[in-house]
């Protein structure tokens, strides 16, 4: 009797702080939905449950013809869509070889890409701006592309090369015997079995352009190239409030799939990860 | 004089692709051939550059002169090329021979145009552009680098060939040297330009950085109205003795420190809190109540920062407007240094505990029930289940994805910088309250223009993130399997 009394009276704690972190959680998120269904623009007038609640602010994102919004979401998925393609074929060949080659040098590339990793490369944006002026990418995709898919690559490459180091090698050896090439390896043999790794690697390279503002603001000059991430940023930057109510209807835009896209992907990006970090 | 340089880079840029690429891959194919033992004397150089002669045969006889003379060869091809003409390998010889004389007629000015601005950083302010310079420089300085590997490699070629030869083993068509180059080079036709590529985008913004920290570059100082000079080790004289500098660079380095320990351990130990209360067998919703707990990592931080941002702020946020209007209390969030720093460690453990949470949830499933049965029998207490069985499983698995939070914490420029851009501002400093290091370079470089102090504590920064990438990866698992297979 008194054993199943203090059961109880933990399990009710349990949901109690269970339920204080839903609250925490759900207010912000809750909050941006709200202020976004506000009617003007000023944050000083948003309320968290608004007295006229409207679509004027996502209605205006997409026809208004002052407003580039449609316009930065195309430019956002061109970038997103060769980084992620770009990626999966530059990571999935050097982890390949990483993995299952051995050769003279090998141990020093090895640990050059994993010292690559650690420098963030925000330290080298100074240099970035001059060398891609000075080849002419400045202000296109493609330099941003290169940036993105390049920048990603160390770490793309041990997420990848740690997940086929648990594959048994035993299958690509049969699969030589056979006499398979090196590609014909890779496409037929451990591409179906690597395929939720760089699954993840494509999503994450793609999802990449999306949530970033910084490289964009560096590369990219003319407005008309701008992609979603800094476009919207522009929205509120230096005039802090003016329009958070088009900035929250504009983000949660983009949340909205990504988030979905992520509770699905979990299951899969845990094991991905745990596997790669382990490892890798 | 900048026109004049301009051409510079674009050759170098061509040169790594195509002649240090053909060497490369010669010296691995000839060389896993013949710890083979099966193909011997393979020539994927010779085929690589050659659509045009493949299938031709070179004229020599098989099998060899045992008087083939290793030594002769490798001095020969101090003009690339006539060592393997020596050792009778025609095409190849023509191919190197080709690629040195290229080489010699086309890089050879502006790589000297290139290390001579490196050395000088121009002489005209109205002709030169320091920045354009260094980069120039810079790349050129990699090339010398590529281009001197790929002419030792030559030479080590020519040598190996010779030995080859007097050993006997005959000298292949141009077909099969195609065919073996693919087959046992193929790791340096994925590696070599991969590893182009990341010299481009990720050493070199490195070397430029490094090296701007000894110049005068700053904002009042700046090409192209001005020329910079070396100033030697004088930027980081000034960040440890002018007070504003070292008082910022000792506050900022603090605050980095504790930013990292605090944020990392309360997101750390709040994930692990939350996993195991929703782990207890007599939870019920568990995929409901997980779902909700994964929120935070699945909405984009660049939105969920900004909001609160909003929320936080002072006047106008919904925290000081909407919940703690209630209690007739109003904080300061965004320009008190210790309520911001607060407010930030709060937004950086809502914002990273799913993913830990994640993790431990993982393992904590993936733990026989057998263990704690076994527990039960022997009287454990629950502490002691913990202790022994629960917290070595879940480290045992985690560690090193736990390491890696406390790095991205490190460099966590994101939640600083749109936060608060660091703020608020902090008197008698040049950084802000929750500035951290990264950040506080990027206010440096992009907000104020001061590029050599930037780079100056770059250096220092990366230096510590070095040292401890370096010890983090000799104690990881991957570190010690290398060299296994």
């Amino acid at each position: 009797m008194k054993r199943s009394m203090k059961s109880n009276l933990e399990v009710s704690g349990i949901y109690l702080i269970i339920l204080a972190m839903f609250v925490i959680i759900l207010y912000p998120l809750l909050w941006a939905v709200g202020i976004s269904l506000n009617p003007g623009t000023s944050m000083f007038s948003a309320k968290l449950i608004p007295d006229n609640w409207s679509f004027d602010n996502y209605n205006w994102l997409f026809n208004d013809p002052r407003s580039e919004y449609t316009l930065w979401y195309k430019n956002t998925l061109i970038v997103a869509s060769f980084n992620a393609l770009a990626s999966v074929i530059m990571v999935g060949l050097t982890a390949f070889v990483f993995s299952r080659y051995h050769f003279v040098g090998r141990k020093n590339t090895i640990y050059a890409t994993l010292l690559m990793q650690v420098f963030p490369v925000l330290m080298g944006m100074v240099a970035i701006y001059l060398l891609l002026n000075l080849v002419g990418l400045l202000d296109t995709f493609t330099g941003l592309v290169i940036f993105y898919t390049v920048g990603g690559l160390p770490m793309n490459i041990f997420l990848v090369k740690g997940y086929m180091d648990t594959i048994p090698r035993d299958l690509d050896e049969s699969a030589k015997m056979d006499g398979a090439g090196h590609i014909r390896i890779l496409t037929r043999i451990l591409l179906p079995l690597i395929a939720p790794i760089l699954a993840v690697v494509a999503l994450f390279t793609f999802m990449a352009p999306f949530m970033d503002f910084l490289t964009p603001r560096i590369i990219l000059r003319s407005p008309e190239k701008y992609t979603v991430a800094l476009g919207l940023f522009s929205f509120i930057n230096d005039k802090m409030g003016n329009n958070f109510t088009r900035f929250a209807a504009g983000t949660i835009l983009i949340a909205l799939p990504i988030s979905t896209v992520f509770l699905f992907l979990q299951r899969y990006l845990i094991s991905g990860l745990a596997e790669g970090g382990t490892k890798g | 004089m900048t026109t004049e340089h301009t051409p510079t880079p674009r050759a170098s840029r061509v040169s790594p692709s195509s002649g240090p690429g053909s060497d490369l891959g010669a010296n691995p194919g000839t060389r896993s051939g013949a710890s083979m033992g099966a193909n011997p004397g393979a020539s994927p150089a010779a085929s690589r550059g050659t659509g045009s002669g493949s299938g031709l045969n070179p004229s020599t006889p098989p099998g060899a002169s045992a008087d083939a003379n290793p030594a002769t060869a490798a001095w020969l091809s101090v003009i690339p090329g006539l060592g393997q003409y020596y050792n009778r390998r025609w095409i190849k010889g023509t191919i190197f021979l080709a690629l040195a004389v290229l080489f010699a007629i086309a890089m050879t000015a502006p790589l000297i145009n290139g290390i001579w601005g490196l050395i000088t950083l121009g002489d005209d302010p109205a002709v030169d552009d320091s920045r354009t310079l260094l980069v120039q420089g810079i790349l050129s300085a990699i090339v010398v680098v590529i281009l001197a590997i790929a002419y030792a490699l030559n030479i080590k070629d020519a040598h190996r060939d010779a030995v080859r030869r007097r050993e006997g083993f005959a000298i292949p068509s141009v077909r099969k040297a195609f065919h073996d180059s693919w087959e046992h080079g193929f790791p340096y036709f994925i590696v070599v330009p991969t590893f182009l590529l990341l010299t481009m985008i990720v050493i070199f913004p490195l070397l430029f950085m490094v090296l701007l920290a000894f110049t005068n570059y700053n904002l009042y100082n700046s090409p192209p109205a001005h020329l910079l000079d070396w100033v030697g080790f004088e930027n980081f004289a000034q960040l440890f003795t002018e007070s504003i500098w070292s008082r910022s660079l000792l506050a900022v380095m603090a605050w980095t420190v504790v930013w990292t320990l605090v944020a990392t351990s309360l997101q750390i130990a709040l994930a692990f809190f939350l996993a195991m209360i929703v782990n207890d067998p007599r939870v019920r919703f568990k995929k409901l109540i997980r779902t909700v707990f994964i929120l935070p990592w699945a909405v984009p931080s660049f939105m969920t920062v900004l909001v609160f941002a909003a929320m936080f702020n002072d006047t106008f946020g919904t925290i000081n407007r909407d919940i703690l209007s209630v209690f007739n209390v109003s904080i300061p969030w965004l320009t008190d240094p210790t309520w911001a720093r607060i407010a930030i460690i709060f937004v950086q453990v809502w914002l990273g505990f799913p993913y830990v949470f994640t993790l431990v949830t993982g393992v904590l499933q993936s733990i026989s029930k057998d263990w704690y049965e076994a527990a039960d029998v022997d009287g454990g207490t629950r502490l002691a289940k913990f202790r022994y069985i629960t917290m070595p499983h879940v480290l045992y698995a985690t560690a090193p994805l736990l390491i890696m939070q406390y790095a991205y914490n490190f460099n966590n420029f994101n939640i600083i910088y749109l936060f608060n851009k660091g703020g608020p501002p902090v008197p008698g400093q040049s950084s802000g309250a929750t500035d951290i290091l990264i950040s506080w370079v990027y206010g440096l470089t992009f907000d104020q223009n001061n590029y050599k102090m930037a780079a100056a504590i770059s250096i220092i920064m990366g230096l510590v993130v070095a040292f401890f990438a370096f010890y983090q990866f000799r104690r990881s698992r991957s570190f010690r399997e290398e060299g296994m297979y």
